[in-house]
């Protein structure tokens, strides 16, 4: 399964465990489990709007995090649901790189089954690690 | 049961972690609750009051209130003291959500004159108060604008037509905290922020008509001071803070501390809990900036009053102030603020942090506005959409509490489980056979807010009582709901 919500972390909260092959999977599968935190079926969301996204830090998980803050960020100054339309990550040096392209369209609560606002990305249990299959992300969302 | 085996029995009420429960801890951590509340916190409570008794410069004890449950750095239901001089501010200790807090309007209608308006009455309100996932505010602002709001709070609200001085007058602050600084906050914050204000947000974020029954009230001398004062009585309360803006502020000086700490060579046990001294450069533009998120929750929740004025001036074509709508109180449960204190005999300024915890200055406090003055604070903690809410008071013995009590029921089950176990649409209908009527932008939302995934607000309230830090007054049952 690319990511299941967990429930016994953060009852306040959103808590998801995404999982993928490799970096740039369990990225995109981070994404769409934090969209899923607010609309029911991802694939409402038609792609009429991209928004190109450029990240660097010196830490992977620091840099799944800034992309989920990227989201957060849309949704609320431009009203935007976006998933990964591509996105790669490369490694110069010691610093991480990200180059995406987000795609999806502004919310209608008409079309899209809205669930709850994410707030924010938290830092609680955050972690980007290796697993059996590749990679692991733990991210706790505040709603 | 996740209680630790070093947890000491003060009282039925109160129980303390010596400092020697962890490494590191300057001072006790002191969690206010009954043997059953106590019982149900989770293991996220110890070790975040715990970690908060190791913050530099912290006073007295790390206190945890009966709501206490997991959190961000704090527990929820988290309070802490701090020396302004030696001690530290933390964004952990206020919550993302800014000055999320809870307003409440009493008014001259009863239940019997609003019941053939129920329905009426809230779906215009559900028309008319934007709610939900990336809601937009009915208030259209430019981003200097609400630059603007951000300083000046409600203040700003009242020079532009959105309510009265009375309003302002029974508001913590007087709806507007000095010091804001528009200057030490992002642009990114205010991009999120600025077309936010006059929106309710969503989760547990809610606008409920609720009614006092007559069995309802625990002390009718203060009662009537705070205006209630006939049985069956309407009165509105509703709950939201600052929105995106709050969060991004928030997010902006966490991340902004955790590289400071190792300058200021302060130990990260927690990354949530990132810290820097009060009287450092990133301390004060962090308390700046948090203070015009503080003033902008403030004016979300003002205009959001305004708009149910003119529902209700719509709907039984009078002047909302014949209605008798007038403001009761406005509480923050998210802030960190300034404060006098006694402290071992001497009156001393302290730096207070409330995450999930309100402040219940006692009759007397020289802050209340007049009419409260001998009374003691009105205290709104709400409860969940199907069970109800309170009105307290602050009385002399919350001096132990730096006169500061809980905030709500907090929650017993995940948002994930709730949607699996409850449906939204049968809860609408359930709800309605007891007379709930309630409109919400989300059926699966709605779902992760049923009343069986909370704790019970009444041991919440008791457990308050019989501590000490606040008095019931008044508990009110929701008859109408809007929700995101």
């Amino acid at each position: 399964m690319p990511y299941e919500y967990l429930d016994d972390i953060a009852i306040a909260d959103v808590a998801f465990r995404a999982e993928g092959s490799s970096l740039e999977e369990v990225f995109r599968e981070a994404v769409d489990a934090t969209m899923n935190t607010m609309v029911e079926n991802l694939t409402d969301i038609a792609q009429k709007k991209t928004r190109q996204v450029s990240l660097s830090s010196e830490s992977i998980d620091m840099l799944l995090f800034a992309l989920l803050q990227e989201l957060i960020f849309f949704k609320d100054a431009e009203q935007l649901l976006l998933r990964v339309y591509t996105l790669s990550i490369t490694r110069d040096g010691d610093t991480y790189r990200l180059s995406c392209t987000l795609s999806g369209e502004k919310i209608d609560p008409i079309r899209h089954n809205l669930i709850v606002d994410v707030k924010a990305v938290t830092l609680y249990k955050f972690s980007v690690e290796q697993s059996h299959h590749g990679y692991r992300a733990t991210v706790v969302l505040d709603v | 049961m996740a209680v630790p085996k070093e947890i000491k029995k003060i009282n039925d009420t109160l129980w303390e972690l010596p400092i020697s429960y962890k490494s590191g801890m300057l001072v006790p951590a002191r969690i206010y609750a009954t043997e059953m509340l106590l019982s149900e916190m989770d293991e996220g409570v110890f070790d975040q009051v715990s970690n908060v008794a190791t913050l530099p410069g912290i006073l007295g004890y790390s206190f945890c209130m009966p709501d206490g449950h997991w959190g961000y750095g704090f527990p929820i239901g988290g309070m802490a003291a701090f020396d302004p001089n030696k001690g530290v501010i933390s964004p952990g200790g206020i919550g993302f959500d800014v000055n999320c807090g809870m307003r409440l309007i009493r008014t001259d209608l009863s239940y019997d004159e609003i019941k053939p308006h129920l329905s009426s009455l809230v779906d215009r309100l559900f028309q008319r108060v934007p709610t939900g996932v990336g809601s937009t505010g009915f208030v259209r602002l430019s981003q200097d604008e609400f630059r603007q709001v951000s300083e000046q709070g409600s203040q700003w609200c009242l020079r532009h037509g959105y309510g009265t001085e009375e309003d302002l007058d029974r508001t913590e602050e007087h709806g507007c905290t000095p010091g804001a600084d528009s200057s030490k906050i992002s642009s990114r914050a205010v991009e999120r922020g600025y077309k936010q204000i006059g929106t309710l947000g969503s989760g547990n974020h809610y606008l409920e008509i609720q009614v006092v029954k007559e069995e309802n009230i625990f002390d009718r001398g203060l009662a009537e001071t705070f205006g209630i004062t006939f049985p069956n009585q309407v009165v509105l309360m509703f709950h939201c803070g600052s929105r995106g803006f709050g969060h991004q502020v928030a997010t902006d000086y966490l991340a902004l501390f955790l590289k400071a700490m190792e300058k200021y060579r302060l130990a990260i046990r927690d990354r949530e809990l990132a810290c820097a001294p009060f009287h450092s450069k990133e301390g004060q533009d962090y308390f700046a900036a948090m203070k015009c998120a503080i003033n902008m929750s403030y004016a979300n929740r003002q205009v959001i009053m305004h708009r149910i004025r003119e529902v209700f001036s719509d709907v039984f074509h009078r002047d909302p102030f014949d209605l008798g709508l007038h403001q009761l109180y406005d509480v923050s449960h998210n802030t960190a603020k300034l404060e006098r204190h006694e402290i071992d005999g001497k009156i001393r300024e302290v730096l207070i942090h409330r995450k999930g915890a309100t402040r219940a200055f006692p009759p007397g406090h020289p802050e209340l506005p007049n009419i409260y003055r001998a009374t003691g604070q009105p205290v709104i903690i709400g409860g969940s959409m199907e069970t109800g809410s309170y009105l307290l008071t602050g009385v002399e013995s919350g001096k132990q509490t730096f006169y500061t009590t809980a905030h709500g029921s907090g929650r017993t089950m995940s948002r994930h489980k709730a949607r699996k176990l409850f449906q939204g649409k049968k809860l609408i209908q359930e709800m309605a056979e007891r007379g709930i009527y309630i409109r919400a932008a989300s059926f699966s939302g709605l779902a992760e807010e049923a009343g069986k995934a909370y704790k019970d607000i009444d041991s919440v309230v008791q457990a308050s009582e019989m501590a000490g830090i606040s008095r019931r007054v008044v508990r009110f049952v929701p008859v109408g709901n809007i929700k995101g």
